[in-house]
């Protein structure tokens, strides 16, 4: 299988989402590039890079917009509501600060307001999260923020394999999805196969399968995880690594099950933790299954603070190795 | 009208610091000293010191993500800014902001911004104060091409005109919203008449051109200081470098940055137009440009020195006081 970097892959899934439904556009901020210029207009693909090549095979569905990220998702939700699938770029998640009203108020509860008469498969389309020294308007998550909205699915790939597969179901989805791309993993890359295929919403991926811990680990800090995990499996610790893939929905059977045969829960993710990822599952364990569990449950964020831009600050702010091993270890001391 | 000498002496200095300060920033990123997103001004320094020579420390500026120039023209510390790019606890905002939040309340400067068109909005709300405690006081915000077209900056404009707020408005044209052209980004045809549409004057500068952009920020904050309500200055002037360090630049026309660097040089302006009226001598700009020389090398060196933040640092700054007990 060829070895594909995660911005390839979900650009991959653009063009063959594209090519095959025409009603599939792209829009957004420079996902062109340099429109209006005397210069290379296609040129750029987005500041990551991940609609590149789309403008020079379908210039009239590869839309640049001015920078107006309320009228990008209030396009892409009006559009979709009379039957496109258009696939909006907000470049950074944080901007979500921006658009909320048009996400939250509008495309999330057309269905529901309108008594189900209505469908908005739109996908918006966001790089997320920390790692660059971007400060704090240019690092959030904001995942676990948006997953708080009933009416919205939320996609959280942790590599290239799954990026491919969860921005193919994201298009053909009937419902408003939103897609965070960890921006720190779109140079990682997987095995992805040239064929397109889908991955399910609400079904996790067990990244390493063990007996005494379950880890569940969101984007980026999957593959963190994943390494804290290898080491401790030379310590004679095996651990479950629970992926969720899709933050809503959540695949609630995959954690409990786990849970149920480790005892052990250890949850992590980037976000701050007051109303987050790892307390929403940490509820969940404690709610359903409670009587499994050996220890006490172990939350791993960052502290409750905006993201610091020093590199220094950062890494102490973002949770690392250190950390979620200490967790690890909490959970069988 | 005629400026002050000591006015001249200052905004020649502070122009060329600007300069002096962006260019060094980029050597230093391409030499991986600087981490995160960092976006200079170099080109468009008349704009904010033509503006900011009009201002005092308590009127107040609202910048962008292109924040240096605006910071420094307003008396940000060069060598605190330094510190802060380096990422150093004492930077001016302790290494917590970086690039694109510098700022320095006490001095009026309201940030940098990350958020396109995060700051007009803010700045009414200074003008608010200033109209409601009648202290003469103006607020300035800076705005892009790219800026002017987000709902915060049309909500802003509208809502100062309604206000009577002493807000003003200004507008730097360097002809792209990162990849994109004013061309394609405004719709219409006349940004300027666009802008006047909400109810305010709007004085047109050349950007390139210290004493156009001095004479036309002059107005415009004359008229807001008055209390005759917002008004905006409308300044053409392309940046020299690409939207961020690394930008291929692929919306450039042929001789393009050729042309604004030999044609469109403020600071060449400026010392051909002192070499013409007599005002400053050549040997007085060179000698300033010595001077801002050291004080950047000196700047780089201490950043490179100063203090590491650490690990306590992150969750203080959060509040002024946060819980009950603590
Ligand atoms: C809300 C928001 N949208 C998009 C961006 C990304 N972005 C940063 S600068 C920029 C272009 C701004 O153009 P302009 O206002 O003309 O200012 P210039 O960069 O030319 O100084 C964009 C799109 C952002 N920082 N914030
Ligand atoms: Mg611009």
């Amino acid at each position: 299988m060829p070895e594909k970097t995660m911005r390839d892959a979900i650009n991959e899934a653009l063009h063959q989402a594209m090519e095959q439904d025409d009603s599939v556009f792209v829009i957004g901020e420079d996902v062109a590039g340099c429109s209006g210029s005397a210069g290379d207009v296609g040129a750029v693909g987005g500041v990551f890079g991940v609609t590149e090549g789309i403008y020079h095979r379908w210039p009239d569905r590869c839309i640049d917009t001015p920078i107006s990220e309320s009228a990008i998702v209030g396009a892409a939700a009006g559009a979709a509501l009379v039957g496109m699938r258009p696939v909006a770029e907000i470049m950074f998640a944080d901007f979500i600060g921006v658009c909320m009203d048009q996400i939250v108020n509008q495309m999330a509860k057309f269905r529901y307001m309108f008594g189900g008469k209505s469908r908005c498969p739109a996908v918006i389309r966001f790089s997320s999260g920390g790692g660059f020294s971007a400060a704090g308007q240019h690092s959030q998550a904001m995942y676990q923020v948006m997953t708080s909205f009933p009416g919205l699915k939320v996609v959280v790939p942790s590599n290239a394999y799954d990026a491919k597969g969860l921005m193919l179901s994201a298009i053909q989805d009937d419902d408003p999805v939103l897609f965070f791309e960890p921006k720190i993993l779109y140079q990682e890359t997987a095995d992805v196969p040239d064929e397109m295929y889908t991955i399910p919403f609400g079904e996790a991926n067990f990244v390493r399968e063990g007996d005494d811990v379950t880890v569940v680990a969101f984007g980026q800090m999957v593959p963190k995880a994943a390494a804290v995990i290898d080491a401790l499996a030379e310590e004679g610790i095996s651990c479950d690594l629970i992926d969720p893939r899709t933050t809503s929905p959540l695949d609630e059977n995959a954690i409990l099950e786990s849970v149920e045969a480790t005892g052990r829960l250890v949850i992590v993710d980037e976000a701050p933790p007051r109303c987050g990822l790892t307390a929403d599952i940490a509820g969940l364990a404690a709610d359903k299954a409670f009587s499994s569990l050996k220890a006490p449950i172990k939350q791993v964020s960052a502290p409750h603070s905006p993201t610091p831009f020093s590199p220094e600050l950062e890494a102490a702010y973002l949770p690392d190795a250190d950390k979620i091993m200490a967790a690890v270890k909490a959970t069988l001391a | 009208m005629s400026i002050p000498k000591e006015t001249l002496l200052h905004a020649y200095r502070t122009m060329k610091t600007i300069r002096e300060f962006e260019e060094r920033v980029n050597a230093e990123i391409m030499n991986g000293q600087i981490p995160g997103f960092t976006h200079l001004y170099t080109g468009q320094e008349a704009n904010a010191v033509g503006v900011c020579a009009h201002l005092d420390e308590s009127d107040t500026i609202i910048s962008t993500h292109r924040g240096h120039g605006h910071c420094i023209a307003k008396g940000a510390e060069v060598s605190g800014m330094m510190k802060e790019l380096f990422g150093s606890s004492e930077g001016l905002c302790k290494g917590k902001g970086g690039s694109m939040h510098v700022a320095d309340i006490d001095k009026g400067i309201l940030g940098a911004n990350g958020i396109v068109a995060g700051g007009p909005p803010i700045s009414v709300g200074s003008a608010l104060a200033a109209k409601i405690r009648k202290n003469g006081k103006v607020a300035v915000s800076f705005s892009g091409d790219g800026s002017v077209n987000q709902g915060t900056c049309f909500e802003a404009m509208n809502m100062a005109v309604v206000l009577q707020a002493p807000a003003v408005f200004v507008i730097e044209n360097n002809y792209y919203s990162e990849h994109t052209s004013i061309n394609y980004a405004v719709g219409c045809d006349d940004l300027k008449a666009r802008t006047e549409a909400f109810g305010f004057p709007v004085f047109v500068a050349d950007g390139a051109d210290f004493f156009a952009v001095h004479e036309a920020a002059g107005k415009a904050i004359a008229h807001a200081r008055a209390g005759n309500g917002p008004a905006g200055v409308f300044a053409e002037q392309g940046r020299y470098h690409g939207h961020f360090v690394g930008d291929p630049q692929a919306y450039r026309a042929e001789g393009e940055l050729e042309d604004l660097r030999e044609n469109h040089c403020p600071l060449k302006n400026f010392r051909a137009r002192m070499a013409e009226t007599g005002e400053l001598s050549l040997a007085e700009l060179d000698a300033i440009d010595a001077e801002v020389m050291a004080e950047i090398e000196q700047s780089v060196t201490d950043a490179k020195a100063a203090a590491r933040p650490t690990a306590e640092q992150v969750t203080e700054d959060v509040y002024i006081q946060y819980s009950a007990t603590a």
